[in-house]
C-alpha cells in the first residue's frame, strides 16, 4: 500500500508526493483588521493549525477514472484544490501533466445581466480559453446547450435548467486532459443527463483522465477502476474501486 | 497555434518548482489577456447597455458634483470664472482613482469564490477594473469639454499630453488597488474602512480647493507627503494650467506611480498563494 515511487512516471497524469495542507485557524476567529491590531498589541494571537491533508501520496495514470471517497470534511475538496492549482500545498509536491478542467459548479462566474452569448465568452475566458478558440467552439456549444433564440437574452430570463445546460456546455466544450467531477451531475431533464453521460464517455475514449469525487459508493463502484478513501485528511486506502468502496461502506454503516 | 493561447494546455504543473511569483503572474496575465478584455466588457456592458441612463450618468456625475461645489465654495476662495473648470478637471482624476480602487476591492470579494475553484491569474480582476476606469474617464472628458466651453477656460496644446498623466494615475491606482486587495483578502473589514480613508484622502489633496489654500492650512510642506498630490498635479498642469510639468515634476510623479505599482505587485503576488488558505 505504501507508495515508494518518488518521481512521476511516464504514464502519470496526477502525482502527489507527501502532500500536506495545514490550515491555520486562529483559536478565536479574528476576521477584522481592527480586532487583529488590538490582539496584536495585547499579544493575544495564538494560532491552531488543522491538517486538511496529511502526507498524501497518489499516482493516477493517464486515462484512468479514479474515484475519491470520504465523508464531509475528510479533505476531498482540499485534494481537488491542490490538484487544480488553486491551493499550493503546505508540504510536498503536486505534479500534474496536462490541462485540468474542474466542471465548475454550474454557472459559477455567470452574470445575470449579460446575454447567454456574452456569458459564454466570459465563462470560457475564465477557464483560460482564448477568443479565437471560443469562436471556433460557439456553434458546438450552442448546439449542445439547446438554448435556442434565448441565447441573445439576458441570463436572468433563463430557467435554472437552461443556466445549468449552458454552464455544462461551456465547461465541456474542450476536452481536458484531466477532468474533475465533484459530486454527481444533475443537469436538468433526463434527456440532457443522457447527453452528459455520453459526453463523459467520449472524454474517456479520447484518453482523458477523470477524477470523480463522490459520497456515493455506487457511482464510484460502477464507473471507476481505482479509488482512494480519505478520512481526516489521511489516506486510509488506495486500491481497486470495489475494495475501497466496500471499506467506505463498512466505515459508514459499521461492520 | 492554440497552445500559445491556452496557458494550461500541454503544460506540466509542478508545485515543487518554485518560480518567481511576481514574474510568473506577469506572464500569466498576458496569457489571460482575453479574460481581462471580457471582464472590462462585462463591466461596461452591464453598466451602459442595460440602462439608457448609464452613459449619461457617467457624464452627469462629475458635472453634478462640480455644480454643487461651485455653488457652495466659489465665494470662499476667489478663483474667478474658471473655478468650475478647475474642479471638474481635478474631479475626473480623483474619480478615476477613487472608483477604480473601490471597484478593485469589490472585485476581489466577488472573485474569491472563483479563486477557490479554478486557477486564474489573481491580478486579473484588479487589472480589469483599471481598464474599465480608463474607459469611464474617456467618457467623463465630454462634460469637461462642455464646462471648458461654457466657462471660457482655455483649451491648451498641453492637453495633448493627457495620456501621460493618465498612465501615471493608472499605475498608481493599480498599485494601491493591489495593496488594498491583499489586505482585504485577510481582513474583510478593510472594505468598510476604505471609504472613510478615501474621504480623508480627498480633503488632503487639492481637488476642490486651490493648492495654496491647503498649503496655508496644513503648513507649507505637509500636503506634499501625500503621494496622490504629485500624480494629480501633473494631470491638472497639462489639462487646466496649460503648463508642461518640469522634469522634476514628471520625475517625482513617475517615481511615485511606478514605485507604488511595484510595491503593490510584489506584495500581492507574494501573498496571493495564501489567499486560498483564508476562507
Amino acid at each position: 500500500m505504501s507508495n515508494l515511487i518518488s518521481e512521476p512516471q511516464s504514464d502519470s497524469a496526477i502525482f502527489l508526493n507527501g502532500v500536506s495542507v495545514r490550515y491555520r485557524l486562529p483559536n478565536e476567529r479574528i476576521a477584522t483588521l481592527k480586532e487583529y491590531m488590538i490582539r496584536l498589541i495585547q499579544g493575544k494571537i495564538r494560532i491552531n493549525s488543522f491538517m486538511a491533508l496529511n502526507d498524501v501520496n497518489l499516482d493516477v495514470e493517464k486515462g484512468e477514472i479514479f474515484g475519491v471517497l470520504g465523508r464531509n470534511g475528510a479533505g476531498k475538496s482540499t485534494l481537488l484544490k491542490v490538484i487544480s492549482r488553486v491551493l499550493i500545498p503546505t508540504l510536498g509536491r503536486v505534479w500534474v501533466n496536462g490541462t485540468v478542467s474542474p466542471l465548475l459548479e454550474l454557472g459559477g462566474g455567470f452574470h445575470p445581466e449579460l446575454t447567454g452569448m456574452e456569458n459564454i465568452h466570459l465563462n470560457a475566458t475564465l477557464l483560460g480559453h482564448s477568443r479565437k478558440e471560443i469562436k471556433q467552439k460557439i456553434p458546438e456549444i450552442l448546439d449542445f446547450a439547446e438554448i435556442g433564440e434565448f441565447i441573445e437574452a439576458p441570463l436572468r430570463t433563463y430557467s435554472s435548467g437552461m443556466v445549468a445546460r449552458l454552464g455544462f456546455s461551456v465547461a465541456t466544450a474542450w476536452t481536458p486532459d484531466i477532468l474533475i467531477l465533484d459530486e454527481v451531475l444533475s443537469v436538468g431533464d433526463a434527456a440532457f443527463a443522457q447527453k452528459c453521460t455520453q459526453r463523459m464517455r467520449s472524454f474517456r475514449e479520447s484518453g482523458a483522465t477523470v477524477l470523480l469525487v463522490s459520497h456515493s459508493v455506487d457511482t464510484v463502484r460502477s464507473l471507476c477502476q481505482r479509488a482512494l478513501l480519505l478520512e481526516h485528511g489521511n489516506v486510509l486506502e488506495i486500491g481497486s474501486a470495489s475494495e475501497v468502496s466496500n471499506k467506505y461502506h463498512n466505515m459508514i454503516f459499521g461492520k | 497555434m492554440d497552445n500559445i493561447s491556452t496557458p494550461s494546455r500541454s503544460a506540466v504543473y509542478d508545485s515543487s518548482k518554485q518560480r518567481n511569483s511576481a514574474i510568473e503572474e506577469l506572464r500569466s496575465i498576458f496569457q489571460y489577456r482575453d479574460l481581462i478584455f471580457q471582464l472590462i466588457r462585462r463591466d461596461l456592458v452591464t453598466r451602459y447597455k442595460r440602462s439608457v441612463l448609464g452613459i449619461l450618468w457617467t457624464m452627469l456625475n462629475p458635472l453634478g458634483t462640480m455644480i454643487i461645489l461651485t455653488v457652495v465654495f466659489s465665494r470662499l476662495w476667489n478663483m474667478g470664472g474658471t473655478y468650475p473648470a478647475y474642479i471638474i478637471t481635478n474631479l475626473i482624476a480623483w474619480n478615476f482613482f477613487s472608483q477604480t480602487t473601490s471597484a478593485a476591492l469589490n472585485a476581489m470579494l466577488w472573485g474569491s469564490s472563483l479563486f477557490q475553484r479554478i486557477y486564474l491569474p489573481r491580478t486579473s480582476f484588479v487589472v480589469a477594473t483599471i481598464g474599465t476606469g480608463l474607459v469611464n474617464t474617456l467618457l467623463a472628458l465630454v462634460p469637461l469639454v462642455v464646462i471648458y466651453l461654457v466657462t471660457g477656460a482655455p483649451f491648451r496644446a498641453t492637453m495633448l499630453l493627457l495620456p501621460l498623466p493618465m498612465l501615471l494615475l493608472a499605475a498608481f491606482a493599480l498599485g494601491i488597488s493591489l495593496i488594498l486587495s491583499t489586505l482585504v483578502a485577510f481582513f474583510p473589514d478593510v472594505a468598510e474602512m476604505y471609504p472613510i480613508l478615501l474621504t480623508a484622502w480627498m480633503y488632503l489633496t487639492p481637488i476642490i480647493y486651490p493648492e495654496d489654500l491647503l498649503a496655508k492650512a496644513l503648513g507649507g510642506w505637509l500636503y506634499r507627503l501625500n503621494p496622490l498630490y504629485w500624480v494629480i498635479r501633473v494631470f491638472r498642469q497639462v489639462m487646466f494650467d496649460g503648463e508642461v510639468p518640469t522634469l522634476a515634476g514628471w520625475g517625482i510623479a513617475t517615481g511615485i506611480a511606478l514605485g507604488t505599482l511595484m510595491i503593490g505587485w510584489l506584495l500581492f503576488t507574494q501573498k496571493s498563494n495564501s489567499f486560498a488558505y483564508h476562507v
